[in-house]
């Protein structure tokens, strides 16, 4: 216990070196960081949002919604096989992930299954009686959850963060939840504006022979649906407008190629442009040149934001969306448009949101305590113990480099509970210390020389430390597996503590003691 | 250069076992009263495990609680419970958890904003759905038994099994009594304050493992002295560790609760309390716990025979 080889106080002074190192970038303002030559580290500690300031959200996809709607096409592409097949067929209906029905002879069932048999790859088709089930298969649904959950990540990518500057956080968690972090965000009502919508647009024929009073009233055409106007859209009495629009969908959403907020040469509100890729323009070119004078609906996520009559044929591929819009809606809309449609609705599950000023409060706050925190325990430890107080401070401001320089080489997060399990280990850190004064103390009192008593101070109370921290690690081990957010973050630091205490208490504190005994060889310990 | 520990006495004759009974029988009492708060008022818990909205606020100047909490009540949101946090121009609001779907919460969330309007500061926003809060009640439960779990078993296999039970009360004792705190001041119970009661059991247990330890060697020094008396003469023999240990860390958690922060203050104060109870069930209900769990030294070495006791004797 008493000597060190050369190799090892090279070893403890490389580490404490590079801690030193690696540490020192935390002390210095991010864009000087940015400057150093290369050689340097620039890694510093990463602030978790409570710090930082951000928005964290947790998102749910609506994966149910996906299938309801295969599901449902693939009722109408059955119930028009059957009619191009010309067989009878009742009780056609979903159930669950498929689509039953049953032939009215069973002269007929061969003829059924052949006939449904193409309509989609991915549904088994069974036969029980009379009745055919088709049903999708569990390979086709887990691949449809997994590619909606990673379509719906990188089109938050698009939404959140159009520009790329934002470095946000999207991955996915579990099987349909897709976590959402953006620090510095200034404005999570406009984030949650544009995450919530499923941004699902369509241009419609608005069919002209029925009115929507009618369409209430039951004549409504199987063709065709009835829809609300969006909530600024009212007649006088201040009900909401609808329109009886055609199911059949002239041009979708996923035809557009940009959009932009802009606004109107004429009236000067504010609209939205658009521009269709080449299928897209075609279409809709063909389709307006053979509806002049009819209104075509803009409908996006079933509601009717715009209804103008056609004047012209629309062929150059682009146009504009006017509605009762104001200027924050349509730079809204033009970044949902160009981002694409959502494969499903989404919900938010969980949101915190820091402010910066609250981010920056938590910082100062955290800080301010953690140095006071180190100043009373060295001031307390150096009145205890003078000189080995001395030693024990010196061990403790290793003991705090070594963790900044662990969690920044990591990559670790640090919170504001993570702050607190900072000032916790500089208190316990010294406990180590504590356990080899008092030791040794005791070994002198029982009449041992100084080399003698340090010797078994250190070796005997070496047992005593590992248990102690291994169990204590046992804690922070399970804090971190098992808990979220803030629990998280507190454990992160309270291991990363652990571990270097343990490290300076068996190398720093040993190697400082030794090195002063060789150099004083006093007559006794000052203890 | 002497420090002011060569004065502590070096060696103490105090009888903590004498007391065992009142403690252990004192401590029982406290932790069935924390039970039966517990049971009957319970906790306030916070957003995260309950589910509902928070929002803490800066106003430009000192906010009028009544005035606010009249306007709030108008938006029909349920009760809100309007606290000030820290100074007076800053408060926090808690919502209950709306009737209907998330969408309903996030539209309470506007609403709030909607009446409190742009002047004052959105320094926090907290919505927890009531699906996530269900988890993290969930998980904040296997987090504490997994924990309590794993240290016990730890101790069990570094020590004799009778040690590990004593562990195990002791530190449910802890934990009991910081829950009980919790339900007696009506402090919110949210998960920083679960990390709390967890770091709490982490203190204790690294604590009883230290009194433990000097037991175990005592147990292979003195093979004639009687449990009780070896067990005082080892509590007595880390007395002054305890109390100088026990200082720091209350020093550290004191810095912290007292210029941390609004955000962790209740953290820091659960912990301050959490750590006096820790080290006192070291002393009064660990140690005397061994006694009763029928340790066995009929002149032979419990120590002695046991494997993990030998292993740890040939440790560095």
């Amino acid at each position: 216990m008493i000597y060190f080889e050369r190799w090892k106080i090279i070893a403890i002074a490389a580490i404490c070196f590079l801690g030193l190192a690696y540490a020192t970038p935390n002390l210095i303002p991010r864009d000087t960081v940015q400057s150093l030559p290369a050689w340097i580290p620039h890694k510093q500690v990463n602030l978790g949002l409570d710090l930082q300031g951000g928005v964290h959200l947790l998102i749910e996809v609506d994966l149910n919604s996906v299938f309801r709607d295969r599901v449902n096409s693939i009722v109408d592409s059955v119930r028009s096989a059957l009619r191009r097949a010309n067989i009878g067929y009742v009780d056609l209906v979903q159930t669950g992930n498929g689509v039953s029905f049953t032939v009215r002879s069973a002269a007929d069932l061969e003829k059924a299954r052949e006939a449904v048999r193409q309509i989609d790859p991915d549904v088994e088709v069974r036969t029980a009686g009379n009745t055919i089930t088709l049903t999708l298969t569990d390979q086709a649904i887990r691949d449809r959850k997994r590619a909606a959950v990673e379509q719906s990540i990188e089109i938050l990518h698009r939404r959140i963060d159009p520009e790329g500057v934002k470095e946000p956080v999207i991955q996915r968690q579990g099987e349909d939840r897709i976590l959402v972090q953006v620090p510095g965000e200034k404005d999570p009502e406009q984030l949650k504006r544009v995450i919530g919508r499923t941004a699902k647009m369509t241009f419609r024929l608005v069919d002209e022979n029925v009115t929507p009073e009618e369409a209430r009233t039951g004549r409504l055409p199987p063709t065709d649906e009835l829809l609300p106007g969006e909530k600024k859209d009212r007649d006088s009495i201040g009900q909401l407008n609808l329109y009886v629009v055609q199911k059949r969908v002239m041009v979708s959403g996923d035809s557009l190629t940009d959009a932009k907020a802009t606004l109107d040469p004429n009236s000067g509100g504010p609209v939205v442009s658009f521009r269709f890729d080449s299928v897209g323009a075609r279409k809709f070119g063909q389709a307006t040149k053979e509806n002049v004078g009819k209104r075509f609906a803009i409908v996006l996520d079933n509601e009717v934001i715009s209804a103008p009559v056609i004047r012209e044929p629309i062929t150059g591929g682009s146009g504009i969306i006017s509605g009762r819009f104001t200027t924050q809606e349509v730079n809204d809309l033009a970044l949902l448009l160009r981002a694409g449609a959502l494969p499903a609705p989404l919900k938010v599950l969980e949101e915190r949101t820091v402010g910066p000023g609250l981010g920056q409060d938590s910082i100062e706050a955290g800080t301010t305590a953690s140095i006071l925190a180190l100043i009373v325990v060295a001031v307390f430890m150096i009145a205890m113990y003078g000189l080995f107080g001395l030693v024990a401070t010196i061990a403790v401001i290793v003991n705090l480099i070594l963790i900044l320089a662990l969690m920044s080489l990591l990559g670790a997060t640090l919170t504001l509970p993570g702050i607190a399990g900072i000032a916790l280990t500089i208190g316990m850190a010294v406990d180590a210390n504590v356990l080899i004064y008092e030791r040794m103390r005791e070994e002198q009192r029982n009449g041992r020389t100084p080399v003698s008593a340090i010797d078994a101070g250190f070796r005997r109370a070496y047992a005593t430390i590992v248990d102690a921290n291994l169990t204590h690690l046992i804690a922070g081990g399970l804090l971190y597996f098992f808990g979220t957010g803030p629990i998280r973050g507190f454990a992160v630091t309270l291991i990363v503590g652990i571990a270097t205490s343990l490290f300076t208490a068996v190398t720093v504190t040993r190697l400082i003691t030794v090195t002063w005994l060789r150099w004083t060889k006093p007559q006794r310990l000052p203890l | 250069m002497k420090g002011l520990a060569s004065y502590i006495p070096a060696r103490t004759h105090i009888d903590f076992m004498r007391w065992r009974p009142f403690t252990i029988i004192g401590s029982g009492i406290v932790c069935a009263a924390a039970l039966v708060l517990y049971i009957v008022v319970g906790l306030n818990y916070g957003v995260d495990f309950r589910g509902g909205i928070m929002v803490e606020i800066r106003a430009p100047q000192a906010i009028e609680m009544s005035a606010m909490r009249s306007t709030l009540n108008r938006l029909n949101l349920g009760e809100a419970e309007i606290q000030q946090f820290g100074q007076p121009t800053d408060a926090i609001i808690r919502v209950e958890s709306q009737e209907g779907d998330e969408k309903a919460q996030l539209r309470a969330v506007q609403a709030i904003r909607g009446a409190l309007g742009n002047q004052v500061e959105y320094r926090r926003v907290e919505f927890v759905g009531p699906k996530v809060g269900a988890e993290l009640v969930e998980k904040g439960i296997i987090a504490t038994v997994l924990t309590i779990l794993g240290i016990a078993i730890y101790v069990w296999f570094r020590f004799e099994w009778q040690f590990g039970v004593a562990a195990v009360v002791s530190i449910l004792h802890d934990v009991m009594a910081v829950i009980g705190l919790f339900a007696v001041t009506g402090m919110v119970f949210d998960l920083t304050s679960l990390a709390a009661v967890l770091t709490v059991a982490g203190y204790s247990i690294n604590d009883t493992v230290v009194i433990f330890d000097r037991v175990r060697e005592n147990l292979r020094k003195y093979k004639q002295m009687g449990l009780i008396d070896l067990i005082n003469l080892s509590v007595n023999e880390t007395l002054s560790r305890t109390i100088l240990t026990t200082a720091t860390t209350l020093l550290a958690v004191s810095c912290l609760a007292l210029f941390g922060g609004p955000v962790i203050r209740g953290f820091s104060l659960a912990m301050l309390f959490g750590l006096i109870v820790g080290t006192y069930s070291t002393v009064y209900i660990a140690a005397p716990l061994v006694i009763y769990t029928g340790l066995k030294r009929s002149g032979r070495l419990v120590g002695e025979e046991s494997g993990p006791a030998r292993a740890a004797e040939r440790m560095p």
